[in-house]
């Protein structure tokens, strides 16, 4: 079975370590991008199965680094997933609204991330 | 020339006049028509035959007494134009439409004094009218042939049927309006060309007689010089001759505001208050230029013709003399326009008069309150269109029967004699509140009176009872009595004398019965509004004074009588809007009932207006206590109003100021919204990092090296967390006053120099270099330690934004005379342009919201500000600072 490949998006390194920590313990392939121009580069080249994105970065948010997943015809298949720190109801909806496919609140518990993730990507 | 040919000019001028006229009230706001040239040419209208013929007539035989009567208006017109701007607007505030409607207003309504100044008008105008015919009738058959076919009675009398031809014009346009007030623009225009044109015609002759019989003015002079009375025509006279020329002044000052014809001109169509400024200078022009060839003329007349014919008509006897009848033409044209202006707007004023203050409120009023509007509207312009034609037909007659003898000046002069009688209650009304009807009454009367004695009953007596002695030796064989020299006073003329008595016992008796009688309260109402008119300009509706009981059913019913259902229900409209009243008040106030006696004042004048309104409301008596007390209130409500304004002004200034304090406290609350949004995110993170970590860590497997990775950054995390909550009570504690400086003198190199040490272990790690070149002791006052936090701050944010190995800061320090300035700048990659202003501000983020801000920038700068400005001091990024950043503050010297 080919390993599912995950790219996380973050600016935070010690967040990043924890979340690259755990997803590889469950055999994922983990990727890591520091920004959104990073992450557009890492995806257009390995084809993640799902992009666990930050929305407050460096350079280019969240939302305009979604926005070019889902303009990119290669990447169609990407699943997307906001990690925020913006926990505010209308936070939610306007990331869901932009296309995301969850999205998911800082401070978070890296078991639930997982089983989510796991569940989105059956 | 045939006098059908002159008949024929006749008509065709009309004609011209008829179609100028009808121009002008077809368009009557357009710029030929409503201007201040065309008022100050109808002002002209001053300037009748007499000017035309009869002052050359009077050159001629007694020399320049003849410009007395110009000089009169010309010297008062400053005090013209002020008592001008009073009567102006008080006849406008009250639609008053002649000067008997004025002074029967200014007594209170009075019908008495009305209908008497009416007859007074009447008794000095209609033989001035018939003399201006006189000489229209006598130009005529000086121009038409000789042989031409003489008259024998009125109804082959050329003069008859231009005296009707006028009648019909004025009864025309006159009478479009019911409203007498109403501008009459066709009239007034042709007023104006009128008076260009007699002007014109006159200065022509003038230049024809010196220039072209004659050989310039000084050879008229030397021609002249050889007559036998030449002395005496240029000469002014003894002291005595002074005196005449005094009261001539005074005559003609008071007839510029009496004659009916020019408070028509001057008050009721006056346009727009602005134009008394042109007046004042166009007028005594226009009578300047009218007299520059009067005494050339004469002076050539006398050479030229013989003594027998009409001195009067020199103007045109020199040209017919030269057998230039084109010229003769000319001259009679500018003096047949002369007359109808004058006669034109002379019937135009006396037949209102007639009308609104004898005929209506003395007969008709009655009549007119059981007609209905259309009715009424037809009779009143009939009532007018009947005075018009019985004027002229009147004047006419008059001619005929009794001014053979009496020449152009001499009836001017009893005229204006007249006319001054009203001097005393119009002037003294103006000024003087105490002034009563009655003491107008009885003034006007008695300066008739002797009038009559000094100056007409010799005339008459002189035409119908030659015998009678009285006139010579006195009344009764008092030679005292003697008409002509009354009390002796023998060197005036027959006028003067007249004059001088006249209004002297006119004015002594209007005082005397003034101060004896008290006035009913109506009198003292308008008194005080007359007098003290810029007060009672602050009443409502023009300030009335009225106190009683009247329906607004009564009086729309009374007003529907003559203003027709439409109007009527327009005009209420309109005033209930004006003042906010409900349409469904029954009960009238003193401001309807003043409203309604202004829209009927101009149908009906004011007399029968008051009238009429009594009729229909129950009028109580106000005393002059509540009449003080109106005014009173009037003048506090004024002063409350501009009380009012001042608070209405402050309150809004108030509203304004709270407006901006809550669109601040908005603001600081959005920005207290927006910073506990960043605090709760920058605190989220390293909880997040905090409890990720934590999870991980529970798994067992972890390798030791990784496990204390883990362990460290949740360390770091922690230390995180303490600086920011640290910063952020700080931040807090600073901007809420709440920190006390330790305050005490320090030395700002030793400052920096500690504040280097702070970080040299971060900047030799990163091999950043720090310069600072140490001064000799720069002493200020500040806490070392909070100034230690700001350089610290500076010089960490340097180091954060330089990079390793290349990294330069360099920090400056300047003494200035009251405080040290501190600069801090590095070649890091600077701060972008559209940031600077905003970089002190707290968790400032650039303007993409999402965009994070490089870690630390958070709270620091917000610090350093607040705690420079703790200090009294600045700091700020500089702009044109290209290389890198360049941070500068300043502390003062002494706190």
């Amino acid at each position: 079975m080919k390993l599912k490949k995950i790219l996380i998006v973050d600016d935070e390194p010690n967040i990043v370590m924890s979340l690259e920590y755990a997803f590889k313990k469950k055999d994922f392939e983990v990727f890591i991008a520091r920004d959104g121009t990073e992450a557009l580069e890492i995806a257009e080249k390995e084809k993640p199965d799902l992009v666990l994105l930050d929305i407050m970065m460096p350079e280019m948010d969240g939302y305009e680094t979604l926005k070019r997943i889902r303009e990119n015809k290669d990447l169609k298949h990407a699943k997307v997933v906001f990690l925020s720190a913006k926990s505010k109801e209308k936070d939610v909806e306007k990331g869901l609204k932009m296309g995301a496919d969850s999205y998911m609140t800082k401070p978070f518990s890296i078991k639930k991330v997982i089983s989510d993730i796991e569940e989105l990507l059956a | 020339m045939s006098n059908y040919a002159v008949g024929l000019v006749i008509v065709l001028y009309l004609a011209m006049l008829f179609v100028l006229a009808y121009f002008a009230e077809k368009n009557p706001k357009g710029k030929w028509i409503s201007n201040p040239y065309v008022y100050a040419l109808s002002l002209a209208v001053y300037c009748t035959a007499w000017t035309y013929y009869g002052s050359v007539g009077i050159a001629s035989s007694s020399g320049i007494s003849f410009l007395a009567i110009y000089l009169g208006p010309v010297i008062a017109l400053p005090l013209w134009i002020v008592i001008m701007r009073k009567v102006i607007r008080i006849s406008k505030q009250h639609k008053i439409s002649s000067i008997a409607d004025f002074i029967s207003m200014r007594y209170g309504n009075n019908r008495l004094l009305g209908a008497l100044v009416t007859f007074t008008c009447l008794f000095a105008i209609i033989p001035y009218i018939s003399l201006q015919l006189k000489a229209v009738s006598e130009t005529f058959s000086l121009i038409s042939a000789k042989d031409s076919y003489v008259s024998t009675g009125f109804f082959d009398d050329s003069t008859f049927y231009i005296a009707l031809l006028l009648a019909v014009f004025v009864a025309f346009y006159g009478t479009l309006s019911t409203d007498t007030s109403k501008h009459k623009k066709g009239i007034i225009a042709t007023v104006a060309l009128e008076s260009i044109l007699k002007l014109s015609f006159f200065l022509a002759i003038g230049i024809y007689v010196t220039f072209f019989l004659f050989d310039g003015t000084t050879d008229i002079f030397n021609q002249a010089r050889l007559q036998e009375n030449f002395e005496q025509l240029t000469s002014f006279g003894g002291v005595e001759n002074g005196f005449n020329w005094l009261f001539t002044i005074c005559l003609s000052f008071f007839a510029i505001f009496l004659l009916p014809r020019q408070f028509h001109v001057a008050v009721v169509e006056n346009d727009n208050e602005s134009y008394l400024r042109k007046a004042i200078w166009i007028f005594p022009l226009y009578l300047l230029l009218f007299n520059v060839f009067v005494i050339f003329i004469a002076w050539a007349g006398n050479i030229s013709l013989s003594d027998i014919v009409n001195h009067d008509y020199y103007s045109l006897l020199l040209p017919l003399q030269q057998n230039n009848y084109g010229l003769a033409l000319m001259v009679f044209i500018g003096g047949f326009t002369t007359v109808i202006s004058m006669i034109v707007v002379s019937t135009l004023a006396l037949s209102t008069m007639v009308s609104n203050n004898v005929v209506i409120p003395y007969g008709f009023i009655k009549t007119l309150v059981e007609g209905n509007p259309e009715e009424n509207t037809k009779r009143i312009k009939n009532i007018r269109r009947v005075a018009i034609f019985f004027l002229i037909i009147i004047a006419y007659f008059f001619y005929v029967k009794f001014s053979a003898q009496l020449s152009l000046y001499s009836i001017g002069l009893i005229s204006f004699v007249i006319i001054a009688q009203l001097a005393p209650s119009f002037f003294l009304g103006l000024t003087w509140r105490r002034g009563t009807a009655r003491g107008a009454e009885i003034g006007i009367f008695v300066g008739l009176a002797v009038v009559f004695y000094t100056l007409l009953l010799p005339i008459i007596s002189h035409a119908i009872m030659p015998n009678v002695t009285f006139v010579e030796e006195g009344l009764f064989g008092y030679s005292w009595l003697k008409p002509a020299q009354l009390f002796g006073v023998d060197y005036l003329t027959p006028e003067s004398n007249a004059f001088l008595w006249s209004i002297s016992l006119n004015t002594l008796s209007f005082v005397a019965f003034s101060l004896r009688t008290k006035g009913n309260y109506r009198e003292r109402n308008y008194a005080e509004m007359f007098v003290n008119h810029e007060n009672y300009g602050n009443l409502q509706e023009g300030g009335f004074i009225w106190k009683g009981e009247a329906y607004v059913a009564d009086i729309k019913r009374l007003l529907s009588r003559f203003l027709g259902e439409q109007r009527t229900n327009r005009a209420l409209r309109i005033f209930n809007r004006k003042y906010n009243i409900s349409e469904t008040e029954e009960k009238a106030d003193a401001r309807l009932i003043n409203f309604s006696e202004k829209l009927l004042t101009g149908s009906i004048g004011s007399a029968s207006a008051k009238i009429l309104l009594a009729s229909v409301s129950k009028e109580t008596p106000i005393s002059l206590v509540e009449v003080l007390n109106i005014l009173e209130e009037s003048k506090e409500t004024k002063a409350n109003n501009k009380l009012l304004i001042e608070k209405s002004n402050e309150l809004s200034a108030m509203a304004q100021q709270l407006k901006q304090a809550n669109d601040e406290l908005r603001i600081q609350d959005k920005l207290k919204d927006e910073f506990l949004d960043t605090v709760a995110h920058e605190l989220k993170t390293p909880i997040t990092s905090i409890k990720a970590a934590s999870e991980v860590l529970e798994d067992e497997g972890m390798p030791p090296e990784l496990r204390n990775k883990f362990l460290e950054n949740i360390s770091r995390d922690t230390d995180r967390l303490d600086t920011l909550i640290h910063n952020i009570l700080d931040l807090e504690k600073l901007s809420s006053n709440r920190t006390d400086l330790d305050i005490e003198e320090h030395n700002m190199s030793k400052t920096i120099q500690k504040a280097i040490k702070g970080v040299e272990q971060i900047a030799s790690k990163k091999q950043v270099k720090i310069k600072f070149s140490t001064k000799d002791k720069v002493l200020a006052a500040y806490d070392e330690d909070r100034i230690l936090q700001v350089l610290t701050n500076l010089l960490s944010n340097s180091l954060k934004f330089t990079e390793p190995h290349k990294g330069r800061i360099k920090i400056l320090l300047e003494d200035l005379k009251k405080e040290v300035l501190i600069a801090v700048e590095d070649n890091g990659r600077g701060i972008p342009d559209e940031d600077k202003e905003y970089i002190f501000e707290k968790f400032y983020q650039s303007k993409n919201q999402n965009v994070k801000k490089p870690q630390g920038s958070g709270l620091g700068l917000a610090i350093c500000k607040k705690i420079v400005e703790s200090h009294k001091g600045t700091i700020v990024v500089h702009k044109d600072f290209t290389n890198g950043t360049r941070m500068i503050f300043t502390i003062p010297k002494k706190q």
